[in-house]
């Protein structure tokens, strides 16, 4: 766990527990967002991102631990942080048969932004992303990317100081989730600081300057990307391809010279796999992924 | 960094800001609701009014049709108020997500109750006049008394809209509505003094009818129409406003044990 406490943290966590009858979702977890960063909270289903994500609008009341976002603790004083983020939710909430305009009025006033402030908050949330073209549309006119950038814009009306993103680009095409990655990168770019949780490692590596990736309720790595990949999983990967049986033959081999190895389907990767020079494999840089399946023992779907 | 102010409970800028989503919906869905809020309660008026009229011309002293034009109300608060905080609160929550974006702003879930029932109660005291008025087409005198009728209908639909809402926080599938439906509200509807007197019922169904919400809403309402009783009505009123109280406190508990976790 990291050792220096940042004073000014967007988000402090430190030994939060959240159980489900007997499923203890999240065991022990600390987590700083220090303001002006971007954290990816990485992990396989299951493993308490959405969890963690709800108790922080105190949508999860936490059985242990302490929860700090903005300086203010919850669950007690959730409201006044909830005043000042913003939150994009993994499942879309919009209302289908309202207009794009129409969504974002209804949220300036959920956000409490001024009477007087509303209009312009809603051309320049409008304007961010990208849809002041189709402001008279209604939401079930809208493509899946639009709407996403929507949920984002709703999210922006009060000019947060932190926001959340669950998941924000699950389900969507490529070329749709580059588009969401730079308007992500534009608020990054503006100074807020930003909790994403993901299971894309690409997102992760992408837009995370640091990211924790949790299993089974617990972080079990957290640092910058390029700094987990190098610690865990070295700079180069040697990939083995071959036949079921030479692959587990390729495996027992690393065991056996203490390498660590992870199956991708029809390979095996070594990993840290500088020193194995006798393997007959295609050499490659190594990823986040790599770290993530290590750390996790789970592979992406 | 902001002004950090004082946050409370039950914030007139939460109220506002969950009653605003509803009025800018409601623009969206406005006709069918009216429609089915509206009409039902009006064919009842009709099909009793002429059904039963024709066999009683007087009944517990009233002309059937003043009669049954006064009750009516009361089958309207349940219809606009009940029937759409069970459905909509349901739709919202398993479909919609809509309770998810608004519980992660600074909106508690005792506000958004308050401010989705406050809302219900205000289209019903509207809506619960007019087969009342239609009525009136039909040989109901008007009076000045019948200006008390929407604020009566509207504290009847704020403790029914708690009511539905409670129901919906309660069902784990829509399924379960056909429960309360059939085993409570209709058998309510029914023994309210609505389309024929109490007195006459058996003693066990005239003690339920005393504690049936919807029975006191009738005799406040014809006793507006055609001249108030003033400690018989205020016991009225007063079961009225403890059924508020008690939905409101139940809708808001059980919502909160659905939506927080």
């Amino acid at each position: 766990m990291t050792a220096q406490e940042t004073p000014h943290s967007a988000i402090r966590l430190r030994g939060f527990v959240k159980r489900f009858g007997p499923v203890t979702a999240v065991d022990g977890l600390d987590l700083d967002v220090p303001f002006g960063t971007c954290v990816g909270l990485l992990g396989p289903n299951g493993a308490g991102k959405s969890t963690t994500m709800k108790a922080l609008t105190a949508q999860v009341i936490p059985d242990e631990g302490e929860l700090e976002v903005l300086g203010y603790r919850l669950p007690e004083d959730s409201k006044q942080a909830r005043a000042e983020m913003g939150v994009v939710p993994q499942l879309d909430n919009l209302d289908v048969s309202l207009t794009v305009e129409q969504n974002l009025v209804v949220f300036a006033h959920l956000y409490r932004v001024p009477a007087g402030d509303r209009k312009a908050a809603v051309e320049r949330s409008l304007a961010l992303a990208g849809l002041a073209a189709r402001r008279t549309s209604k939401v079930d006119e809208l493509s899946g990317g639009m709407r996403r950038r929507l949920l984002i814009a709703r999210a922006l009306l009060h000019e947060p100081r932190l926001v959340l993103l669950d998941e924000p680009t699950v389900g969507l095409d490529p070329q749709v989730r580059q588009e969401l990655w730079a308007l992500i990168d534009l608020l990054r770019s503006e100074g807020v600081s930003i909790l994403m949780s993901t299971h894309y490692i690409e997102e992760a590596e992408r837009l995370c300057d640091t990211v924790t990736i949790m299993s089974h309720g617990k972080a079990v790595a957290v640092g910058a990307p390029h700094a987990l990949i190098r610690e865990h999983a070295g700079s180069e990967a040697i990939e083995v391809y071959g036949s079921p049986a030479r692959l587990t033959e390729v495996e027992t081999l690393a065991q056996a010279r203490a390498w660590r190895t992870r199956r991708t389907g029809t390979s095996v990767s070594i990993l840290h796999g500088n020193g194995a020079a006798d393997l007959d494999g295609e050499r490659r840089v190594t990823n986040l992924e790599d770290v993530f399946v290590l750390l996790t023992g789970e592979e992406i779907a | 960094m902001e002004a950090s102010r004082p946050i409370g409970r039950l914030e007139r800028a939460a109220l506002q800001g969950v009653m605003v989503r509803e009025v800018v919906n409601f623009s969206s869905f406005w006709r069918s609701s009216t429609f089915s809020s509206t009409v039902d309660p009006t064919i009842y008026l009709l099909a009793f009014g002429f059904g039963f009229g024709s066999l009683v011309s007087t009944v517990a002293g009233y002309d059937y049709i003043d009669f049954v034009g006064t009750g009516i109300v009361a089958t309207t608060v349940l219809f606009s108020g009940a029937f759409p905080a069970m459905y909509s609160t349901f739709v919202k929550y398993e479909f919609q997500h809509t309770y998810d974006a608004i519980l992660a702003a600074p909106v508690d879930t005792e506000e958004l109750v308050t401010a989705e029932a406050l809302w219900i109660g205000t289209r019903t005291g509207i809506y619960g006049c007019v087969p009342m008025l239609v009525a009136v087409v039909f040989g109901l005198d008007p009076s000045w008394g019948m200006l008390l009728v929407p604020a009566i209908a509207a504290l009847a639909g704020f403790g029914w809209a708690c009511f539905g809402i409670f129901i919906a926080a309660r069902a784990k599938a829509i399924e379960s509505f056909s429960y309360w439906q059939s085993g409570l509200l209709t058998p309510m509807f029914l023994v309210a003094g609505t389309f024929f007197p109490l007195d006459d019922l058996p003693r066990w169904a005239q003690i339920l009818g005393n504690v049936n919400p919807l029975f006191h809403c009738v005799e406040l309402v014809r006793h507006a129409v055609f001249g108030l009783e003033e400690w018989k009505d205020a016991g009225h009123l007063a079961f009225l406003i403890a059924f508020a109280l008690v939905s409101w406190r139940l809708a808001i508990r059980f919502m909160e044990r659905k939506l927080i976790l």
